[in-house]
């Protein structure tokens, strides 16, 4: 079998961070490889690298393509030479027909002017071929997501495809859905077209793929032959396999087996789609003095989980009740779960978590201005102090408080959100992804900040899909998959392994 | 003041100097729009032969810009906020047209009269601000819609005719001035002291500050810097004083006008309702998940822009002494073009009430400067334009490399 594609020794550096490091992938002509690892191992990278999303020249190593060494310089360039890549949010607009998001930018036009039959009798034929039973004037926005991933795979077969990516295509697709796609890969493989499948649903992958290469920490780890015969332990031992060192403040436990906040049967529905059930029947507590881990994949349901209890800022239908130091909790609204206790800090800081636009002193005391306030009037030089304070307890790095937070690194804006919430003084504290984007040492700093918190008596829940970092700092942790807690263990009897087991035997249960 | 220890006098007055220099470069944002208003206004003095600060001209200068003072001071908050208010023109006009039916065809007295009418400016605003708050209607199409609906309703109350005279009392708010209780010929002494109160009081307050400032951290002007800031204030505001008490004194919408400013000002730098605000503007969803209401807040900024958009109705009747149906007409326009000028931001979130302010008066010397020089009403239109553009794109430039 001829080699279509081989990336050599792939170097990929952002600012302060090593994205890949030394990647080399080779992928047979009409194969489908499987690529594995964990979020933000360095798939997408690889993948955006081989796309010319970063253009030749922004990264080092080269990329062997249908023979010859290439050098894409944007998405279209790998496009036309039949490179296609399908993302996990798909690039449909909702509004236009199926036949014009096929053709969008690839127009069937003579002289300007679009030609409406041919366009559509071209968009039936590729609807055909994807096994898509719909009119090509129905607009994208009636169809559901099973068959919206249909008509991007449409859209790269009209660009004559010879090298598909796919990014996740399941991981927004129900059973059946799943299946017709995957029946669909097999069968482009019979007619030599070759696909790139990243996905976590191991079982799925150990079903149709060739080989598998597994990236982990942005360094090809192994290169698996599954005409060889794997078994999904060893996926999994590669994509985990890692030491924890001391990367993390030692843990004592603080934990008083006094509930802090209790949680039972709450379920909340999409807040656009309610008739889909993001988090299914939750129940779970926690103590004072203990930090709980909630580890799961991407889109496992537990930012939603986490937002819908802060003041229901997430999702419609909530029900279930919450119970905070033994007593029914008011979160109808952010400020009601505030003065309830609860306090939670955002996994998207840029969005949900900082003013940019403005200073430290501005953004720390912004969940509890009273607290800086003689009545409404705010008394600044109180303000300014409360501001440094914590400046000088996180270790905040800043010219001085009148910093605006737009202009700090993500570590130090992380602090700052923390910061507030800290300010904010709740009983129970959940960070969402505390440490998503920042360096080995801000982490640290911020895993102490967790541990004091703990021996405080407090109660903090971690949301992190970095599995190290939940086994290094949580006292227990719970499994949480398809908007379900699917296992619950203290972190000293946990392992990567056993969390990972907990999430794929939860998929293969409802699939 | 205690830097000044080791170093010769003129070595330091060399580094102060090179310091205010830096800081001013840094914070041009800040402050270069005080200085782009006393350029224009030193420019337009020379260019009118002295006309632009003739005590007549002066006084006059702050009677047309009153009302576009209120409103910009109202639109800033709303801008803020990250909206914008297209209706407040018409809402002046329909108020003015409102007050004019109450008091003359009804015969109602002025002071009851005026306050149902800063009444009915708030329902306004607050009908107009519970569909942007509570709906999520973009603020643009409601207040369009505004503007339509309060314009025909200007048109309907006036049955299209002019409406007037009012009572001489009544248009005292735009034509009266501050009593001389001192009576002294020729000279309004006690407008004079208060300008001059409220210079002094303005100096002593950023004096305090200043020594707050020391006290917690490193101030952050020059001491060079901030001693000339203080002294120009202090001295611009003393020399109009001046000027205007010349005249026949402060005039009482000055006064008003001064209120607003000072309270506004407070309300937004040192309240924790103006925290909340910026705070909205700036990061809606980050405002929201720190436990800020920024619904009501949304809802309320534009009950109080109606308001203000009352209040400057009522200025405004009072000063043409009769309600016309074409009162108003493209106002909003001249007051989001202050508040612009003035270094608010589209997006939200930035901006000051002194600026905005600043802004509209920029605004008004141009307009008074080139009629006085008899620069045609289409040569004006196009210079104000095209000086909105490069205020904004300097905000921007300056922006991007800071």
């Amino acid at each position: 079998m001829a080699t279509i594609l081989e990336m050599r020794r792939i170097t990929k550096e952002f600012p302060g961070v090593k994205a890949l490091d030394d990647v080399s992938l080779k992928v047979e002509e009409g194969e489908i490889h499987a690529l594995v690892g964990e979020n933000g191992a360095g798939k997408s990278t690889l993948m955006k690298v081989l796309s010319g999303v970063y253009p030749h020249g922004s990264y080092t190593g080269d990329i062997v393509y249908d023979g010859a060494v290439q050098q894409f310089g944007s998405i279209r360039d790998s496009e036309d030479r039949g490179i296609i890549i399908i993302h996990q949010e798909l690039a449909l607009i909702p509004l236009l027909s199926v036949a014009e998001n096929i053709f969008l930018g690839n127009e069937r036009s003579r002289g300007g002017v679009i030609d409406w039959r041919e366009t559509e009798r071209r968009a039936a034929d590729l609807l055909a071929r994807v096994g898509l039973k719909e009119n090509p004037k129905t607009p994208v926005a009636d169809l559901g997501l099973g068959k919206q991933q249909l008509v991007e795979i449409a859209k790269a077969l009209s660009k004559d495809v010879r090298l598909l990516i796919l990014d996740e295509p399941t991981s927004s697709l129900n059973e059946q859905d799943s299946e017709q796609l995957l029946q669909l890969m097999m069968e482009f493989r019979k007619q030599g077209v070759t696909s790139i499948l990243i996905s976590h649903k191991l079982n799925e992958i150990s079903r149709v793929a060739d080989t598998i290469t597994v990236i982990r920490d942005g360094a090809a780890v192994s290169r698996l032959d599954c005409r060889d015969g794997i078994s999904e332990d060893d996926i999994i031992r590669d994509m985990v396999g890692r030491s924890l060192d001391d990367r993390y403040p030692p843990r004592v436990d603080h934990g008083t087996g006094v509930r802090a906040m209790e949680v039972a049967n709450w379920t909340v529905h999409h807040p656009i789609d309610s008739d889909r059930t993001v988090v299914k029947d939750v129940s779970f507590h926690v103590n004072k003095g203990e930090v709980l881990g909630i580890a799961g994949l991407m889109g496992a349901g537990r930012t939603e989980l986490a937002m819908s209890l802060f003041g229901r800022s997430y999702g419609a239908n909530i029900s279930g009740t919450a119970r905070i130091n033994g007593q029914v909790a008011d979160l109808s609204n952010v400020r009601a779960a505030i003065n309830a206790g609860l306090a939670y800090a955002t996994e998207d800081r840029k969005t949900y978590g900082l003013v940019l636009d403005q200073t430290i002193r501005r953004n720390v005391p912004l969940a509890n201005l009273k607290a800086v306030a003689n009545g409404v009037v705010v008394n600044t030089k109180r303000e300014a102090e409360v501001a440094d304070t914590y400046r000088d307890r996180l270790n905040i790095k800043s010219s001085s408080i009148e910093q605006e937070t737009i202009n700090l690194s993500g570590g130090n804006q992380q602090k700052v959100v923390l910061s507030k919430w800290l300010f904010a003084d709740p009983d129970i504290l959940i960070l969402d992804e505390p440490c998503r984007g920042i360096d080995v040492g801000a982490k640290f700093e911020i895993y102490t900040v967790i541990r004091e918190l703990a021996a405080q008596g407090k109660a903090v829940i971690v949301i992190s899909s970095e599995m190290p970092e939940l086994l290094g700092i949580t006292d227990r942790l719970y499994v949480m998959n398809e908007g379900r807690f699917v296992g619950e263990m203290p972190t000293s009897e946990a392992t990567q392994e056993k969390i990972m087991a907990r999430i794929i035997k939860a998929g293969e249960s409802i699939i | 003041m205690s830097e000044i220890t080791e170093t010769s006098a003129g070595a330091k007055a060399g580094q102060q100097a090179g310091a205010s220099w830096r800081f001013l470069k840094n914070h041009l944002r800040e402050y270069g729009i005080l200085f782009a208003l006393i350029a224009i206004m030193a420019f337009f003095q020379i260019a009118t032969g002295g006309i632009l600060l003739k005590p007549i001209n002066l006084t006059n200068l702050v009677l047309q810009n009153s009302y576009i003072v209120i409103m910009a001071i109202g639109m800033l908050l709303v801008i803020v906020a990250g909206h914008i208010d297209l209706s407040v023109g018409s809402v002046l006009g329909f108020i003015g047209a409102l007050a004019a039916v109450m008091i003359v065809n009804w015969g109602m007295p002025y002071l009851l009269a005026g306050a149902l009418c800063l009444v009915a400016g708030a329902l306004i605003g607050a009908a107009q601000g519970f569909w942007i708050a509570y709906f999520r209607i973009p603020s643009f199409i409601v207040t369009l819609a505004g503007m339509l609906v309060f314009k025909g309703l200007t048109l309907w109350l006036l049955a299209g005719q002019s409406v007037g005279p009012f009572p001489p009392q009544f248009q005292l708010i735009s034509s009266g001035f501050v009593p001389d209780f001192l009576n002294m010929a020729g000279f309004n002494l006690f407008s004079f002291l208060i300008a001059f109160a409220v210079a002094a009081g303005l100096s002593w307050m950023a004096i305090r500050n200043r020594a707050a400032q020391a006290r917690t951290g490193t101030p952050e002007e020059p001491f060079a810097f901030f001693i000339f800031k203080t002294l120009l204030i202090f001295g611009g505001i003393t020399y109009l004083g001046f000027l205007m008490a010349g005249f026949r004194g402060l005039p009482n919408v000055f006064i008003v006008m001064a209120l607003l400013i000072a309270v506004y000002s407070f309300v937004t730098n040192r309240t924790t309702t103006g925290r909340r605000l910026y705070a909205i503007g700036g990061n809606e969803k980050a405002a929201m998940l720190s436990g800020i209401n920024s619904k009501r807040l949304t809802f309320l900024t534009f009950a109080n822009m109606g308001m203000l958009a009352a209040l400057a109705g009522l200025v405004f009747a009072a000063r043409l002494n009769t309600a016309t149906p074409k009162a108003g007409a493209a106002f909003e326009l001249d007051v989001i073009a202050a508040v612009f000028i003035g270094g608010a931001s589209m997006a939200g979130g930035v901006g000051t009430v002194v600026g905005a302010v600043i802004g509209a008066f920029i605004m008004g010397v141009m307009n008074n400067g080139m009629s006085i020089l008899g620069i045609g009403i289409d040569y004006q239109q196009v210079i104000k334009g095209l000086v909105l553009l490069a205020a904004v794109i300097f905000d921007v430039m300056n922006k991007k490399k800071g």
